[in-house]
């Protein structure tokens, strides 16, 4: 039955819960147990808004501010990601969270041989400033924050969301943007990388230092143990070693000169609500105190808000089956709940049509209202962490936090995650896990309902996201026109000049927004990187 | 079946996708049915896999897509292989295959597309049958 592993009897009764993490669930819990792992109020709970923030980040939870909705969204031309931004934000939404497609996300323009058949599919082709001017159209660059979901090119759109800010009269230091910046962990999961290993975290932490001196509200990375785990690591996998990514991160910056204080207040994480719903919120619980303990004992950060672990507790994407789909708004449902128990500040759900492709504007809007059915209509504002205290969740609590702390540790054995992945060591874990969640799957011990149980034969069609052609012509015309009528002069000198600082160990940042002001196209930027840095050699091992 | 040779596949990602948990998934259990399995790694261009099954002279090209681009990539790399005068390697599918897809699969010679989801003994006896 679901994630977890269940051994049953003849009788069809459980003898044994095993989480995926390893946590060996008892039939009952009681003080006993609890006691047995040392807990400690004080030292392992603290009260909500106090360290280590097991309980919740704030005093009030959600009673003083619900959680910020930020569906992924973007399809298309810039026009039409636009409109569909407007239609989420109308609807209640109040934050984005932009999909780029994978030509934009690999760095390539539109045109380019490589992106024939991908413009515009899986998220909004974008290849220069033009494109962000269409795409962020009368969206209040003050108020309303944006996810930029990419990867390898974070610090090119970084630099792009500022120029356009500006365009728009909004200054630098009023704009919120989150790119999502963490490239380590495309090398694990999702493989939207370009770079090598070491220049790649170089860029990263160009725009954590570029944003901590120059956008004082913009959050420069968002670490996704999400996208370990979608891959097929275990929770307590997902949490370790996005904590580990995390480090490399923060000893690049340290060798900047920069003090933790500076800068680890802007880090935020993306991590999956997917799974057995017991093991999720103990994840999330044990992640917010070891993310807080970690950068107090081994970091000496001070600062009480530098040491919250924030970011978006969603997704739920592997959980979705194209069987039967309809369940998937249901699954969608618990998952939030998951989220809502674990005090997630920031949240989004997979649609239900998204084991399909991505959702249409019906279905991204039945998560949104499952969100807001479960902050309006079902109590989870009531108060704060109401799980605490249970002896069962207190236990495995404790019990996750020592899974992460021993993931953690075999990646430290191997010198680290820049290690880990070179080597290749992570992505054979993550793949055996899939694997072995796959056997598990086809052999009955997981239970998917209407995969492997309860299932109904022959499936109705639903109604999905249609990739329209036509847009790839319009894309490339505008690209075309906009290489004609832009000053080439100015073009070049500024992708001299990015040249130039990026063969140097100066901030690639500054230049990087002049050449987006300039008009140079993503692919012309990234083309720059692409000469000096080379491209990363994948190993591909089993 | 041949007598005794094992059947070499190579597991290819074409285009820009990075998606790869199938395509490593499906790689793990067709090495533990005895095949043997390469895998091409990530942002693969059509020459590049033909070029790697050359080399490595694999009876099997399978292609792992999950962005809806499986048509047009399909037909370019059945177009080549005949050019080539490789049509002896036979080319199967697996991702995100719309059901209205397969028949025009089929059509242009794919010889086992297998979407998200099917039983690796499906995809197994299917790969050792071309045999």
């Amino acid at each position: 039955m679901g994630v977890a592993k269940y051994i049953k009897n003849k009788a069809d009764a459980i003898e044994k819960v095993i989480y995926q993490s390893g946590i060996e669930v008892k039939p009952f819990y009681g003080p006993k147990d609890l006691e047995a792992t040392g807990f400690d109020y004080e030292v392992d709970l603290g009260d909500p808004g106090q360290y280590p923030f097991t309980r919740s980040l704030h005093p009030q939870g959600y009673r003083s501010r619900a959680w910020t909705t930020r569906q992924y969204t973007g399809f298309g031309t810039p026009q039409e990601t636009n409109e569909r931004f407007k239609y989420m934000i109308a609807h209640g939404q109040n934050g984005l969270n932009v999909a780029f497609d994978l030509p934009t996300q690999m760095g390539y323009d539109s045109d380019s041989p490589k992106a024939e058949g991908e413009v515009g599919r899986v998220g909004m082709a974008v290849d220069s400033l033009q494109d962000f001017e269409i795409a962020f159209k009368d969206i209040q660059f003050d108020r309303i924050g944006s996810g930029l979901t990419i990867n390898a090119v974070a610090s090119i759109m970084l630099a792009m969301y500022q120029a356009t800010a500006e365009k728009y009269g909004y200054s630098k230091e009023t704009i919120s943007a989150t790119p999502q910046n963490d490239i380590l962990k495309e090398m694990i999961g999702r493989g939207a990388w370009i770079f090598p290993v070491e220049p790649s975290v170089r860029l990263v932490c160009d725009t954590i230092e570029y944003s901590v001196k120059e956008l004082p509200r913009c959050n420069p990375v968002s670490i996704c143990g999400y996208h370990i785990r979608e891959s097929g690591a275990t929770p307590s996998q997902e949490v370790g070693f996005a904590f580990e990514i995390a480090k490399s991160y923060i000893d690049n910056l340290l060798d900047r000169g920069l003090a933790p204080d500076d800068f680890v207040g802007r880090f935020s994480f993306n991590l999956n609500v997917y799974g057995n719903l017991w093991e999720q919120i103990a994840k999330f619980r044990a992640a917010r105190k070891l993310w807080a303990k970690l950068l107090k004992e081994e970091y000496s950060v001070t600062e009480k808000k530098n040491l919250f672990l924030r970011g978006l507790f969603g997704g739920g994407g592997s959980g979705l089956t194209k069987e039967q789909p309809e369940n998937n708004i249901i699954r969608g449902a618990y998952y939030g709940l998951a989220a809502a128990l674990s005090g997630a500040q920031t949240t989004a759900l997979c649609s239900f049509d998204e084991a399909f492709t991505i959702p249409t504007p019906r279905a991204a809007l039945l998560s949104l209202r499952t969100l807001e059915i479960l902050m309006e209509e079902v109590g989870l504002r009531d108060t704060v962490d109401p799980l605490a205290g249970s002896y069962f969740v207190e236990t495995i609590t404790k019990e996750m936090e020592d899974k992460i702390k021993n993931e953690m540790t075999r990646v430290q054995k191997m010198g680290g995650m820049v290690h880990a992945i070179s080597s290749g060591y992570i992505q054979r874990e993550v793949a055996r896990q899939a694997y072995e969640f796959e056997k598990s799957l086809q052999n009955g011990e997981i239970i998917k309902v209407g995969v492997n149980k309860y299932t109904e034969g022959e499936q109705p069609d639903v109604e999905v996201h249609e990739y329209n052609d036509s847009w790839v012509g319009a894309q490339i015309s505008s690209l075309k026109t906009l290489r004609r009528t832009r000053n080439n002069q100015e073009v070049n000198r500024s992708l001299k000049a990015l040249e130039k600082t990026s063969k140097s160990r100066n901030n690639v940042m500054p230049t990087l927004v002049d050449c987006c002001r300039a008009y140079a196209t993503v692919g012309e930027m990234a083309g720059v990187f692409r000469d000096v840095f080379g491209e990363w050699d994948e190993p591909c091992l089993f | 079946m041949k007598d005794k040779k094992k059947i070499r596949i190579l597991i290819a990602k074409p285009g820009l996708d990075g998606h790869d948990r199938g395509a490593k998934v499906v790689s793990l259990a067709l090495r533990d049915a005895g095949m043997e399995v390469l895998y091409s790694g990530l942002h693969q261009s059509v020459d590049q896999i033909i070029a790697a099954a050359v080399q490595e002279a694999v009876d099997v090209i399978g292609l792992s897509i999950m962005t809806g681009a499986h048509l047009p990539i399909c037909v370019r790399l059945m177009k080549d292989l005949e050019e080539k005068n490789l049509s002896d390697i036979f080319v199967v599918i697996g991702g995100v295959i719309p059901k209205n897809d397969i028949p025009k699969l089929e059509e242009i010679g794919v010889k086992g597309i297998f979407p998200g989801g099917t039983r690796f003994e499906f995809i197994i006896d299917s790969i050792r049958a071309l045999f």
